[in-house]
């Protein structure tokens, strides 16, 4: 059975069908992408999924439960973490705190706890602290943990979403742009730590990507998206040779 | 002539760094124990120190009032000042040093808990002792300390949470009533509501839960502002806020059981200063561990981005809900306090002045810090008192200080700064 499955959603901006009948399928531990041009709707694939929107038809199906209509947070804790394309960080909290923020779903102390500081509160929140400051090892930005994330340069502050989505602990997690911006080295770096995670934590990882490199490179499987339509689906190599593709998206002229 | 002046300016800084070097090591634990020899000393030496320097009485605020009415006696005033307070306070606090960095340190031996209890005692008994020496002492401070009270449960609304609420007038205005009636009702013999149904001496045992029906009343109260505003962001909340607070005024206005325009009065005493004291640092250390937690810094993340907070599985509804009630209950028992410190309360109290000095003691403190709405509330409740003979003009110079804080630091003195009380309490290394 697979782990995220989208069947037939489309979703309307007033009269603008902005995904029209898209179908998905991400099996345990697979790397896809989706690529297209801008104003394709990937974004709008992703905040659906997510449940920032509702889709106007169709269903979403997260390991075995239907998650269509779920608040964000709800889906969310049910395994589903992200990124944001145009980073949506906290900009007056610390790179540990927003690691720990994202384990919100599991405190257990409650109000009580809250208010009144209890042994409980502090154990959980060592506990949450501790794993925090692994993820943050694991992006390599363990030593910037008391910075607060405006200080950060743009690449760190990418590594900052990273390390805060893997905190929900997903079981699929779904990267926008994710190397947006980066320069090259930034870039190279970037991927090492998809890779790794992909490996260490045996996520099932769905990412938008607008530099090809990282797609090509990265992924099994690649969906094409124009105008709200999968226009394509298929391994790298099929998708380069796809002259739907070409056209829409890489332009006449072949892919470097 | 530049070089001298460059050279006493190099002079300044150096005596400066001096000062700095001295105290530097100081720990909290000196300073209060300052405070208090200074407040022993104002205690037994204030009034002949008085009569020698030619003053009426002891300088109840620290003289600003008498500076203000009579300048021929700033002399006078300024020398008490600093031969009860300054001097013995830094003479003290350096002294001391030493000894009190070791107490300080033998003291976090044990839980952090006897620590903050002794520093507290300590506080306890200078305030205390600084109150004993006049009533309108004593009320000042009663009032400074729910001012601190409503500020920090404000500040949680407008700083930690970001959204805009005007309505705290209006929650402690519930607060005063629920908590007037429930002690007047069962404790009180009175024209309004009839004899006493309970023996008065159970009172003062039975004060926190009328104080915490009075903070359930106001909390209820902004759970009907809660549902419909939260929906959105944006100034919804600003708006519903405000009229919530009117309605709730004019709603008391013709509630003729509880007195109606003409007021509620014959409160019993119960709100005695260690009262409020204790229900204060109940509120601080309450809030403060709210806002250090995971479910508190929520808020933090909620206003600073709500989608990403939602997509990291932030209930953010639930998380801006539990704020509100939250500070909707604290308004509500700084008014039970309020009540029964003044002991008469009429609606017109809880208007758009009191909205007004609330949201400048917040914005002056500082936003997102419990330390910034300590000191917004003290200062501005002090220099309230102070300014008083100024009458129209201390309306004047309030504003303009705002102003002037709101140009140099835009979210106020101390804004965004945890308070971390085993840092405050700890002893002091050198550097």
């Amino acid at each position: 059975m697979s782990l995220l499955r989208v069947e037939k959603m489309s979703h309307d901006f007033g009269g603008l069908r902005a995904v029209n009948s898209y179908n998905l399928e991400i099996e345990k531990g697979q790397i896809r992408g989706l690529i297209g041009p801008n104003g394709a709707g990937k974004t709008t694939i992703f905040n659906l999924i997510t449940g920032i929107y509702k889709p106007t038809e169709g269903d979403i199906i997260l390991d075995g439960k239907r998650v269509t209509g779920l608040q964000p947070h709800r889906i969310a804790a049910m395994g589903l973490g992200r990124t944001f394309q145009n980073l949506q960080l906290w900009r007056h909290m610390t790179v540990l705190e927003h690691v720990q923020m994202a384990r919100y779903s599991r405190i257990s102390y409650g109000l009580i706890g809250a208010f009144f500081g209890t042994g409980k509160r502090n154990r959980e929140e060592a506990k949450n602290e501790e794993k925090a400051y692994n993820l943050l090892k694991m992006v390599g930005i363990v030593h910037l943990a008391d910075q607060v994330v405006i200080n950060l340069s743009y690449g760190d502050q990418r590594r900052v979403e990273m390390a805060r989505a893997l905190a929900i602990e997903p079981k699929i997690l779904l990267l926008d742009e994710p190397t947006a911006g980066m320069n090259p080295e930034e870039l190279i770096q970037m991927m090492e730590i998809i890779r790794q995670v992909h490996k260490e934590l045996g996520l099932a990882i769905f990412l938008i990507e607008h530099r090809l490199k990282v797609v090509m490179e990265l992924c099994e499987i690649i969906q094409t998206l124009n105008f709200g339509h999968v226009i394509a689906e298929g391994t790298p190599e099929e998708t380069q040779n796809n002259t739907e593709v070409i056209d829409a998206y890489l332009g006449k002229e072949a892919v470097d | 002539m530049e070089e001298k002046s460059g050279k006493l300016s190099e002079n300044m800084k150096t005596l400066k760094h001096k000062i700095r070097d001295l105290y530097s090591r100081a720990p909290l634990l000196g300073w209060l124990l300052g405070a208090l020899v200074a407040v022993v000393f104002e205690h037994f030496l204030g009034d002949p120190l008085a009569d020698i320097l030619g003053l009426p009485k002891i300088p109840v605020l620290f003289g600003c009032v008498i500076m203000l009415k009579k300048p021929l006696l700033i002399p006078s005033v300024v020398i008490f000042v600093t031969l009860i307070y300054i001097l013995p306070i830094s003479v003290i606090a350096r002294l001391s040093t030493v000894p009190a960095n070791r107490l300080a340190a033998k003291l976090l031996d044990f839980p952090i808990l006897i620590s903050v209890v002794v520093h507290l005692s300590l506080l306890y008994a200078t305030l205390y002792m600084w109150s004993e020496i006049s009533a309108y002492r004593v009320l000042t401070l009663k009032l400074t300390l729910i001012a601190v009270i409503l500020t920090l449960s404000l500040n949680v609304i407008n700083g930690y949470m970001g959204e805009f609420s005007c309505s705290h007038p209006g929650f402690m205005a519930l607060g005063a009533y629920a908590a007037s009636t429930f002690t007047v009702v069962l404790f009180v013999n009175d024209k309004l509501f009839g004899a006493a149904l309970l023996p008065p001496w159970l009172g003062p045992f039975m004060f926190p839960l009328a104080l915490i029906a009075g903070g359930i009343v106001a909390a209820l109260g902004a759970l009907a502002i809660a549902i419909p505003s939260f929906r959105t962001r944006g100034d919804y909340l600003a708006i519903i806020s405000l009229a919530f607070m009117f309605i709730i005024k004019s709603m008391i206005e013709n509630l003729e059981v509880v007195g109606g325009p003409r007021g509620l009065s014959s409160q019993p005493d119960y709100a005695s200063l260690p009262i409020v004291f204790l229900w204060t640092i109940a509120c601080i250390w309450i809030t403060n561990n709210f806002v250090r937690s995971t479910l508190g810094k929520a808020l933090s993340a909620v206003r600073d981005d709500e989608m990403a907070a939602n997509a990291m599985t932030v209930n953010t509804r639930r998380t801006k809900i539990v704020a509100f009630l939250f500070a909707a209950f604290w308004a509500g028992v700084a008014g039970g306090l309020f009540a029964h410190v003044i002991r008469y309360i009429n609606p017109g109290t809880f208007g758009l002045q009191k909205l007004a000095e609330v949201l400048a003691m917040v914005y002056f403190g500082g936003l997102n810090s419990v330390y910034g709405s300590i000191v917004g509330a003290v200062s501005l409740s002090l220099l309230g008192e102070a300014l008083r003979p100024l009458e129209i003009f201390k309306w004047i110079i309030i504003p303009l200080l705002l102003i002037l804080v709101m140009i140099y630091r835009p979210t106020g003195l101390i804004a965004f700064k945890e308070f971390n009380v085993r840092n405050l309490i700890k002893p002091k290394r050198q550097t």
